[in-house]
Formats: structure tokens, sequence, C-alpha cells
């Protein structure tokens, strides 16, 4: 009963039909979706976090929050910032190759924006737990070579005292350094870089 | 058939119906309000931060949210509308604790996130302009609109005082016609504010709509001639 | 379709789709009226849907529910438009239910054998009033729990296990974190599962023995040759196409309400749930959502406490005697005689005057007048075996018209 006139007509108002709804399908999709994204009150806790260091002595470490994770202020002395050269045949990525790790104003030796104050996400690279500062020279554990640094006790990944990994751990990358600027001589602000973006 | 279409047409009379009639006895003043008028929403917001957040919180409103749909940057928010925060991803809470409130006022000031969508704008532009003298309050004022407020009239320099006459009807005893029509127009802001922290996203929400409708429309022109198209061969 | 061999040899998908879609054969003449139940099938999905991305957010403590509603309003993306769609879905569930209701009362939807499509149906409409109930409270505004606290004190009217019933389903002595919690397991999962159980059962029970039709003629009475009923089309693609439009013309509707007036000036979203619950304030009304003061004026309108409850549960209950209690031949009130189009009109009409009597408060002319249409309510059940089979009906056609 049906003839060629009337299957062309369905089937194009069909398929017609199937793209409008489809559009509206999608459309309707967006919404739930971003729902999941980190809403306005996440964002704020996650805004930059300002450190004072103006009360920081040489050697001695703080660490501050930021995005839920442990960021370690650390203002190093001159005699540990000549060990760093020295280490570079141990370790995994000595020059900060992966820029993953770090913002670019941060690949150099000490990692830092100032040579003396090390800023980093005080999480293991491996599987996230939180490495001790072990500041001590030629501890009993870690060996007579160890010239300070920070060890996992997890798995026992080692970093130095700018963050990168030795060879041979489980931890794969240097310790994250988060973007962050000075405010002043001895304000800065963890989360954002100069330019204000976090 | 057409007698039950009837009947249910005539389930617009509840429409009509007021359930949820002020609680005031008395009669609300209209105001006209227009929440795409952003120097408005920025008078206000400017009237809200110096008179309320002393005591009030609106704390699901956050800073930087307001910044966007009132046109100001961070920096503008942070200078001009920040007072009882410093970071524009706060929200507004105040400092003052409950107890100190419930002691000092007797009632601790409600949130005012919502209040003009709990109480309505009329309500609350009519109450900001109906505070009068009255010698028996330990605050000294009272209002026609809720009567024996725990609220103190915190605008009295905006607008003077008003006295009640026996007809419930109030009259200013300092001030003219102007600064009575200034204070209105200053209310009207507040209230215009008010009812943007009340929804913020109606703008947004009225702003879609239409997109939404055009769609139907569009996708009722596809499936329409879709559905004759197969109904055709149905006798 | 290889794929398609592959899964019919394991699970009939084939079978289903045919049986209950392709080759449901549906009869030709459905109206306006038959759109209601597919309408309620999506804004069942879109309940669900909206529903499971709101629990994403939602916190049900009371010191908490109340902000996390503002929350998800305000600093979740998009979460406006999932709380306005939740909630103007809930009204427009019961528009929709309503109206699917009324059409079983026009065309003798539940006259045999279709008896317990009726009574599934009824189940689902009392899931859905305590899912409806129990969501409110979720907000935690003054109407919330005010409603709740009103409601659940009912229980207290039972004799002698009253008061203890009301303390166990609170969890405590006054509506508190213990039910809200409660009321939050109920309302996301245990009752929506009920719900989805009911919906399967209605639809398979509606399959088994066929749609009806405007006219009440049962279709399957005349076949052709190949034993498919004359005046029937298979539902897909003949209803799915025309369903569409349905959908859509409600979507255009809905959206209307979603968009610019999702409050309805008080009926959707009350104006004193904007204010968070106050255990030692009394709002000045407490009045039900809009689709419960039908029931809760016939409650109202009884001086009794306890047999105010029985009265509005009656009012309830009476509905799934319906199948039995209208002895009428006839199906459809096209054919229906003088006696049930007035007893249907009396009935539709005093169950509107409720539903306004509802929103009012219980006193002087009002309380009258809701005992008269309390009144005029159950005479449509309670003289429908009387008026039903004296009625002077019309003679039914053979064939659909």
């Amino acid at each position: 009963m049906t003839n060629t006139v009337d299957v062309d007509k369905r089937r194009f108002l069909t398929n017609a039909t199937t793209v409008v709804g489809g559009i509206g399908a999608i459309a309707v999709a967006i919404p739930f979706i971003s729902s999941l994204s980190p809403s306005a009150k996440a964002q704020a806790a996650g805004a930059p976090v300002a450190v004072d260091i103006s009360k920081l002595a040489i050697g001695q470490m703080i660490t501050a929050e930021w995005r839920g994770k442990p960021v370690w202020v650390l203002r190093r002395s001159e005699e540990t910032l000549a060990t760093l050269p020295t280490l570079v045949s141990e370790l995994r990525d000595p020059d900060s190759d992966n820029t993953d790790q770090q913002p670019d104003y941060c690949k150099n030796p000490g990692r830092s924006i100032r040579d003396d104050i090390l800023v980093v996400v005080g999480i293991c690279t491996h599987l996230g737990c939180s490495p001790t500062h072990r500041p001590e020279l030629a501890p009993e554990d870690l060996g007579s070579d160890w010239k300070g640094g920070f060890f996992c006790p997890c798995h026992g990944s080692t970093f130095d005292l700018a963050g990168r990994v030795y060879s041979g751990v489980p931890a794969p990358t240097n310790l994250v350094v988060p973007p962050y600027h000075y405010l002043s001589e001895n304000q800065l602000l963890i989360g954002e870089d100069s330019q204000g973006v976090a | 058939m057409r007698l039950t279409l009837g009947l249910l047409l005539s389930l617009t009379a509840f429409f009509a119906s007021p359930a949820y009639a002020a609680s005031s006895k008395v009669a609300l003043d209209n105001v006209e309000l227009d929440l795409s008028d952003k120097a408005s929403l920025q008078r206000g917001a400017k009237i809200f931060m110096n008179y309320c957040l002393s005591c009030h919180s609106a704390s699901y409103m956050r800073y930087n949210r307001m910044g966007k749909d009132l046109g100001l940057s961070d920096k503008q928010v942070k200078e001009s509308l920040m007072f009882a925060s410093d970071k524009v991803g706060d929200t507004m809470t105040v400092a003052m604790r409950p107890e100190d409130a419930k002691k000092w006022f007797g009632v601790v000031p409600p949130d005012l996130s919502v209040i003009s969508r709990a109480r309505g704008t009329d309500w609350l532009y009519t109450y900001l302009r109906s505070y009068y003298l009255d010698t028996d309050k330990p605050l000294g004022t009272n209002n026609l609109v809720f009567t024996d407020v725990g609220m103190p009239h915190v605008l009295w320099q905006e607008q003077g005082y008003l006295r009640k006459d026996s007809d419930n009807q109030l009259h200013a005893l300092t001030g003219d016609q102007e600064m009575a029509f200034e204070y209105s127009m200053m209310i009207r802001d507040l209230v215009n504010f008010m009812a943007y922290i009340g929804e913020p996203s109606k703008i947004e929400r009225l702003a879609l709509g239409k997109w939404v409708l055009l769609y139907l429309v569009l996708f009722f022109f596809v499936a329409y001639p879709l559905k004759k198209a197969f109904w055709e061969d149905v006798h | 379709m290889r794929l398609l061999e592959w899964v019919d040899a394991r699970f009939p998908a084939s079978k289903l789709w045919n049986e209950h879609l392709a080759h449901y054969y549906a009869p030709k003449n459905f109206n306006f009226w038959y759109f209601f139940g597919a309408l309620a099938l999506l804004i069942l999905a879109l309940q669900i849907v909206t529903g499971i991305f709101l629990t994403m957010h939602y916190k049900p403590d009371t010191e908490l529910a109340f902000a996390s509603v503002e929350y998800i309003m305000r600093d979740v993306e998009w979460g406006w438009l999932i709380r306005y769609l939740h909630s103007t879905g809930a009204s427009a569930f019961f528009v929709v239910i309503y109206l699917h209701m009324f059409r079983g009362l026009l065309y003798g939807s539940y006259k045999k054998p279709r008896e317990l499509v009726w009574i599934f149906g009824m189940l689902i409409y009392l899931a859905l009033m305590a899912e409806a109930f129990m969501g409110y409270l979720l907000p935690w505004g003054q109407m919330s729990y005010w409603g709740a606290q009103v409601i659940i004190s009912l229980f207290g009217a039972i004799p002698y296990i009253g008061e203890g019933l009301a303390l166990w389903i609170r969890g405590d002595f006054v509506v508190a974190d213990a039910t809200l919690n409660r009321f939050f397991a109920f309302h996301v999962i245990a009752v929506p599962l009920v719900l989805l159980g009911l919906v399967v059962a209605h639809i398979i029970a509606l399959h088994e023995v066929g749609s009806n039709n405007p006219d009440g003629v049962e279709i399957k009475q005349v076949k052709d040759d190949e034993g498919i009923p004359v005046d029937g089309i298979a539902f897909h693609p003949y209803y799915s196409v025309k369903d569409l439009v349905g959908v859509i013309v409600f979507l255009f509707i809905f959206s209307i309400i979603l968009f610019y007036m999702p409050e309805m000036g008080g009926w959707f979203l009350e104006k004193d749930n904007f204010i968070p619950a106050d255990p030692l304030k009394t709002p000045e009304h407490i009045v039900p959502l809009w689709y419960f003061t039908p029931f809760y004026a016939i409650l109202r309108a009884v001086p009794d406490k306890l047999f105010g409850v029985i009265a509005m549960g009656g009012a309830i209950f009476v509905l799934f005697l319906i199948p039995w209690l209208d002895r009428s031949p006839v199906k459809s009130i096209r054919y229906r005689g003088p006696l049930f189009k007035v007893a249907l009109t009396i009935f539709t009409m005093s169950f509107l005057a409720l539903g306004y009597l509802g929103t009012q408060p219980a006193t002087g002319l009002y309380t009258l007048m809701a005992q008269v249409f309390s009144i005029l309510y159950f005479s449509f059940f309670l003289f429908m075996p009387f008026y039903t089979a004296i009625d002077k009906d019309k003679p039914v056609p053979h064939r659909v018209t």
C-alpha cells in the first residue's frame, strides 16, 4: 500500500528527527556532565595560599596546605645548595627535563625562584604518601653518602633537597613544584604564578 | 467531554487564589525590580555591605560570583565591597556569634541569602520604609509591617524618622518629599540586590528559556510531519 | 545482523522488542487522553536522573541540608537547572498522573480484564505519594519540617499503637536528624525501586490483555487472517512517533514553567520553604503541596482525629475498589447513561473543590464546604453499584469509531 515517495519521505523525516533529537540529547547531557566539575566551593577552597617566611630560619621547613595537599617551604643553607650539583649522577632527572613537574621558571638547578627557598608539593610521585624531611647528614638508615633530602617511608623513595628523585627508587619523577610567586620579600603566594595563572 | 475539559480549565482559579497572603495585615507597596540593571545592583550591593552585613550574613552568596554578575572585577569587589572577609571566593558570613546576637537583639538576625524568596520583594520594600518612632520599645522604634520587630531602624540616617498617627498612617517628622523619594529609590536598589542574591542564576535561567522553547518548536516541525507520514496509512 | 542473532540465542531481545513494541497491537483510535502513560514514564526517568545528580551534592543532615540545596543552586555548575528540573518534575508528575487516572475513569480502563492494571496503577500512585512526601522533607525548610511533623503525627491517631508507631517512624521524639536521614534513604533508593518494579508490573499486566480505547471496544474480538486485530496498529512505529510529538508539546509547556516560573507563585516551591526549619516556630499556614490537598481537605473535614485519618485513607482506598463497584457492562463514557456522566462530573468537581479547600484555613464556611464535597466524593463510589446497574447505557459499537 505504501509507494516509494512515501518511504523516502519517511526515511528523510526519520533522519531529520533523529538529527534534531540527537542535538537536543547532547544539549541536555551537557549540564549534567558539567555538574560534576569542581563547584565554586571547591574552587574557592583551591584558591592560592599566602605564606609568610619572615620567621623561617635556615634549615627550617614549614608545611602549608594548598588544594588539600601539603606544600613544603624550606629555607636552604649555602652548604645545602653546594651539595646539589654533586648529586647529578645519582638522580633520575637532574635537569628537570620532565616539564610536567615544575613551572618553567623553576627549571633550574635549585628548582625554585629564589635559590634559598624551596617550594615543593610534599607528595611522593610514586603512590602518594607524604615523605619525611631528613635534613641530617649520613644517618644510619640512609647511609654515609646522604647529603640531606626527603625519604618516603611507604616504599623507600628518596629525593634531594631540590625535590629531585634519586635513580633506582620506585618514584618515577621529581617532586612537583606548584605555581607560585613572591608578593614581597617575605610573602609568597602558592597556587598562582606572577601572571595570575594557577 | 467538553464539560470535563471546561472543569479542568477551572483549575486556573487555583492560580488566582492567594494561599500565602502576607502575614502582615498592612497593604504592601509594589516595587518594580530590574535584575539586568547592573548599576542599581551595584548601588544595592554597597548599601547591603555597609548597613546589613554587620549583623546579617548572606552565607550562600560568594563575593566573586557577585562581582562577575554585577560586572565588577575581583579587585573592585575586594576594594569597595569587602569588609568582613579577605578572600574574594569566600561567602558573605559575619563575625557576630549567634549567642551574642541573641543576647543583644533577642533573636539571631536571620541570614538574608534567600529572604527575598521567603518574604517577597514587595514585603521587603514596604518593611524597610515602615519604621516609626515608638517610645514603648527598647530600641525606640517599631515597624508597621513587622510588629515588635527586634531589628532597629538601621537606615534612620537616610530616611529620618516617621511617626504613626491614630489611623495607622505614617508621617515624616523630618525631611521633605525629595528625601522620602530618594530613600525609596535607595531601598529599591537594596531590594533589587536582595532579589539578585536570592537567586543569582535567575538572569541565566530567563535568558536560556527562549532558546529551549525555540529548539522545541523546531523539533516539533520535524516530528509532527514524521507522525503524519506514518499515520497516512492508518484509517 | 549477526550480533543480534548471538544475543537472541542467549537473551530474548528480539522477542521482547516484538511483543511489547513492534508487534504489540494497540487500538488505532487513541486520543489526547492516551498520551499520559508515556509522559509519566518520561517524567519517572527525568526524576531518577535529576535525583541521582542532586544526590551527588545534597547532604542529608539537619545542620547541612538547607545549605546544601542553596549550594546546588549557586555553586554547582548547572545545579540550579537540575534542582528546578526535579522540583518542576515532581509537580508535573502529579498533573500527568491525575490526568492518566482520569482517562481510566472516562473510558473504563479499570474494568475486566484490566483490574490488575488498575490495582498496580493505584499502588504506583500510593508509592508516588510516599516518594513525594519524603522528598519534600529533604530541603529541610519550614514547610518541609512542619508538613512532615503534622502528617507523621497522624499515625499517632491509631489507637493503642499510635504513639509508639509515630515514635518509631520518626526515630526521635520530634521530626529530627534521624527522620531526615531515613527519609533520604527511602526517597533515594527504597521507594524508587518499588516504583520501578510496580511500573514494570503495570505495563506487563497491560500488555497481557491489551490496551483499552476511547470507545471501550475490545479490538481483539475482530482479527484478520494473520491474527492481528483489524482495529489495531503496531505500537512501534505508530505510537512511538505520535508519543514523540506528545513529548515535545509536553516539554514545551514544562519548559515554560521551568524557565519562567519554577516557583509557580508558591504552588511548586512554597515560600515558607525558603526559611530553614525551626522546631520552635510553626508557620501561620501549614499547607501540603498542591497534589495532596484534596485528601488533606477530607482529613480536616472530619472533626475527630482518628476518623479524619480513616476518612483520608478511605478516600484513597475506595479508588482501589472501582473495578468491582462499577456494575455497568459499558466501559466508555461515550456509551454510558446520564447517571454515570452526572456522577463523574460531580466527583471531578468535588475533587477539584476539595483540592482548593485543602489550601485554605480549616474554619467556618470552608470546613462546611469540605464536608459537603467529601460526602459527594464518597458518594461517587458508595452509590456506584446502584447507579451503574440501573443506568440507561447506549449500544456499544462492534468496531472502533
